[in-house]
């Protein structure tokens, strides 16, 4: 068994060592707003907070956050009150399919915290997540107004 | 997103339902209800397609028949509605049509259902001509594709609809107060009578109005007096997009729900021949492993064990008549194709060989380019349960009606045994068009012989190994220009053609012109991708045309201009693509611009891309412009939005995209080596919008069409190398300096 406290509340979980946290989340806890994209670490879809930092959790074994803290997209909101990320998004009509946005937002959360007002270039550099769609503009144009706000 | 009874879909027109009003109103442009009823409604059988429903509570639920996958349908088709009606927006919601027959023309359904391989019913392949057709596979069936949402069933539903209940409410309230119709005003969800103060809202007003029949011929309001078309309005789907609360495809979760994961024969057309299933079932969670004639599927208590599981099997393929296939041979197969006589004839005006034959200098050039995936965010998957002889289905797709009938047909159940929920689309881009739904396929096949509910689920990498490509496509292009810098002949052959009908089209004026096409020169499973046969045409055509303009030594735009003289709209986009971006002042040092121009499903749209060669050799693309007339806008922020989205989605096919083949299989296995454009690489982008008032057009698929030309124009007119084979990537310009 091991334990992983996901947005605040600690939960224990019978997964083998090797299984990625990703899964443990989707498919054992049933916190899917974390997406599956690829499996590999390349698109970002599944990204999630591990003691604040942007961790790809499809290629993360869930072992290794016993311990830290996990945020997912569902822990962002404080009650009913959204992550000004959130608000953002929102305010930008960022998402088209929607599919990559908690993976994106997480990366934004991420970003904010280690450069609060975040210039065009480190934007660049941490949002590296794959778009299918393409609204880059609009989560660029979100990630400054929140940083604004 | 609510739900919708089956016992409010009842009445041939209009009805009480749950205490309001529910208007259904046929759609079919061509034709009055009368009409749309002999071809396909049954006695007690309702002719609906689009339909709202008002409630005592004054709300106002508009029913889409169409699915929601980022392009923002379900907030601008009520849009449309709303408007019409004089609803008030703060009390319009949405709901998707269920996957019911009660939500489709009978008629034409059945034509189209009783043969699922696509053809056309009889009575539909006459004179009728395309948007007739396609609004009736659209509306009608619930296809979400050929961005069709809006300019047909918004144009020729979803408006009319909202009239016609409003004419309805206001028959309504003079008969209530005794007074003309023609003296009540309405306007945000309320009736009024001025002169004797009378008022009502709605709601109030809407059980009486349902015993009116509908009316057929409403006029429309004129554009000056929208007041919700046209603003920027939130979209319904966002919210949840933020918070993780949608629940797409991937995320359905039942009690007790098992998961599978699939490997189908890894070359094209094979059979799976022997497994040993013992590897996998020695494996922890695993519970069954299921045997498809073409595939093989370990099903377990979730996803990854199952991944797992599945990688511990070797199965024997029987790899069937494609196993020799390359891209090479089939590239080479393409070539030879177009060499052979009998090829089909799109069109032809003037005497296109005549004028090659006559002509002192021919331009010739040969373009190709390769197989692309769809590669959505959300991997292909289906959930299904089967209980009895009952089966319910969960998953996003691009018509409702089709998968419900096809996972019917798949279990060998009647229709009205199987339910279909939709759940959000994590992307579509063609891939979940009911002609390709093989994973739902084999999602009930999966469902037949496992014990509860299953979600089967495609790997990144079974998904990108076994789509329905962007198909590869070849193409010989030859012209003649005049002494005085003009097109006399523009002759287009290319390997294979599918839609839409404008997309080997342009609107140059040349006297002799003709496209020629092969078909069956695609081995793989291939169908539409977004923009369709603009992403190759609009290449060729838009390449092409740069090499007549530089082989007549001029301005590839005034080249342009000079041939679209008796195209007023084209003509007015391509100059503001122009003005936009400073095409007459330099580009700034390093860079270069393109220009490309292309009428896409009713839209008009110019690009100007901006390119710098890297000092790693690789183009980039700084900055494009986009000028676009789609006749009217519905939403603008969701309009620019897909315009730009489009543009990227094209983009990462120009630079970067290619499926290729060996063996017989797919080389090109997750975003590793199947690169998309990311937030670094995405160019400024800039759309201005013209609205002339012409027939709406799509929002969808334009931004797509012309950007590979744009770009491959721009690094010729800054490297001097032309690059006739995509993607870009794969080209040599050496090691520029323009990198940002």
């Amino acid at each position: 068994m091991i334990t992983l406290t996901i947005n605040g509340k600690a939960h224990s979980v019978d997964a083998e060592e090797a299984m990625p946290l990703l899964w443990v989340l989707r498919d054992i806890l049933n916190f899917t707003g974390t997406k599956y994209g690829c499996g590999v670490g390349a698109c970002g879809a599944c990204t999630v907070l591990v003691d604040g930092a942007a961790v790809r959790s499809c290629s993360y074994p869930a072992v290794l956050a016993q311990g830290k803290a996990i945020t997912t997209i569902e822990g962002l909101a404080d009650g009913g009150t959204l992550h000004k990320v959130q608000q953002a998004w929102i305010d930008a009509q960022a998402p088209q399919c929607g599919f990559c946005q908690s993976g994106q937002i997480m990366a934004a959360v991420a970003l904010l915290k280690e450069k609060p007002q975040p210039t065009d270039e480190d934007i660049d550099a941490a949002m590296t997540n794959i778009c299918r769609c393409g609204a880059y503009a609009e989560i660029r144009a979100a990630i400054h107004a929140a940083a604004k706000g | 997103m609510g739900k919708v009874t089956r016992r409010l879909v009842i009445f041939g027109g209009a009805a009480v339902a749950g205490g309001g009003l529910l208007v259904g109103y046929a759609t079919l442009p061509w034709q009055t209800l009368d009409r749309a009823r002999q071809i396909g409604a049954r006695e007690g059988e309702t002719l609906v397609a689009t339909w709202v429903r008002i409630g005592k509570d004054n709300s106002v639920t508009v029913i889409v028949p169409h699915s929601e996958m980022g392009q923002g349908v379900h907030t601008s088709l009520p849009m449309m509605l709303a408007e019409e009606l004089d609803a008030d927006w703060s009390l319009v919601r949405m709901e998707q049509a269920p996957a019911d027959m009660a939500f489709a023309n009978q008629g034409l359904a059945r034509g189209f259902l009783d043969d699922l391989t696509g053809s056309v019913p009889r009575f539909l392949s006459g004179p009728l001509d395309f948007v007739a057709r396609k609004t009736a596979e659209a509306m009608n069936l619930q296809t979400t594709g050929g961005s069709t949402s809006v300019r047909f069933t918004g144009v020729a539903g979803m408006r009319r609809t909202g009239a016609a209940a409003r004419a309805m409410l206001v028959k309504a309230a003079a008969a209530a107060w005794g007074v003309d119709e023609a003296s009540i005003t309405t306007e945000n969800s309320r009736l009024v009578h001025a002169a004797s103060g009378k008022s009502a809202t709605y709601g109030e007003m809407a059980e009486a109005a349902a015993k009116f029949d509908v009316p057929v011929d409403v006029p429309l309001k004129p554009r000056k007096d929208y007041k919700i078309v046209g603003k920027p309005i939130r979209r319904f789907d966002i919210p949840a997009k933020v918070d993780g609360s949608a629940v797409y495809g991937l995320d359905k979760r039942l009690p007790g729900m098992r998961f599978a994961v699939i490997a189908a024969s890894p070359v094209f057309g094979g059979k799976l021949k022997s497994v040993d299933e013992k590897p996998a079932l020695a494996m922890r969670g695993v519970s069954q492993v299921v045997k498809l004639e073409d595939a093989v599927v370990v099903v377990a208590d979730n996803t990854w064990r199952a991944k797992e599981a599945l990688a511990a099997l070797s199965p024997v393929w029987d790899e069937g008549a494609n196993a020799g296939l390359t891209s090479a041979s089939i590239i080479a197969g393409m070539d030879a194709a177009l060499t052979k006589d009998g090829l089909s004839e799109e069109y032809a005006s003037g005497d296109v060989d005549a004028a090659l034959a006559g002509a002192k200098k021919v331009v010739e050039a040969r373009y190709v380019v390769p197989y692309l995936a769809h590669a959505p965010m959300e991997v292909m998957n289906t959930t299904v349960h089967l209980e009895g002889d009952r089966l319910s289905v969960w998953g996003g797709f691009q018509d409702g009606l089709t998968a419900r009938v096809l996972a019917a047909k798949t279990a060998g159940l009647p229709v009205d045994n199987v339910t279909l929920n939709h759940t959000a689309m994590g992307g579509g881009f063609g891939r979940r068009l009911p002609d390709y739904m093989d994973y739902l396929v084999r999602a009930v096949k999966v469902g037949l012989q496992v014990k509860g509910p299953v979600q089967l689920v495609y790997t990144r990498e079974e998904d990108m190994t076994h789509g329905f490509f962007r198909h590869a496509s070849v193409a010989r292009m030859r012209g003649v220009v005049d002494d005085k810098g003009r097109v006399t002949a523009f002759l287009n052959t290319v390997a294979e053609r599918h839609d839409p009908p404008e997309a080997g089209r342009f609107n140059y004026a040349i006297p002799n012109q003709a496209m020629r096409y092969a078909s069956g020169t695609n081995p793989l499973p291939w169908g539409a991708w977004r923009s369709v046969d603009h992403t190759q045409l609009g290449f060729f055509i838009e390449t092409f045309m740069d090499e007549l303009a530089h082989a007549a030594g001029q301005d590839p735009h005034a080249f342009r201009r000079a041939h679209l003289a008796s195209a007023p709209r084209h003509l007015a986009v391509l100059d503001l693509a122009a003005e936009m971006s400073g095409w007459n002042t330099p580009a700034p040092a390093g860079r270069a611009r393109g220009i490309s121009i292309r009428e896409a499903f009713g839209t008009i749209i110019a690009q100007v891309a901006e390119v710098s060669i890297g000092a790693d050799g690789l183009p980039r693309v700084h900055r494009v412009w986009s000028a676009v007339d789609p006749g009217e806008v519905i939403n603008p922020a969701t309009f620019t939005a897909q315009i730009e989205g489009g543009t990227i989605f094209g983009l990462s096919a120009a630079l970067h995209g290619a499926i290729t083949v060996d063996k017989g299989r797919v080389v090109e296995q997750n975003f590793t080596d199947y690169e998309m454009v990311r937030m670094a690489d995405a160019p400024v982008q800039v759309v201005k919008v013209i609205e002339s008032g012409a027939a709406t057009g799509g929002a969808g698929e334009p931004g797509t069409a012309p950007i590979a030309a744009a770009v491959g124009n721009a690094l010729f007119a800054l490297t001097g190398v032309r690059v006739r084979a995509l993607p870009f990537r794969l080209a040599r310009f050496g090691a520029g300096e323009g990198a940002k």
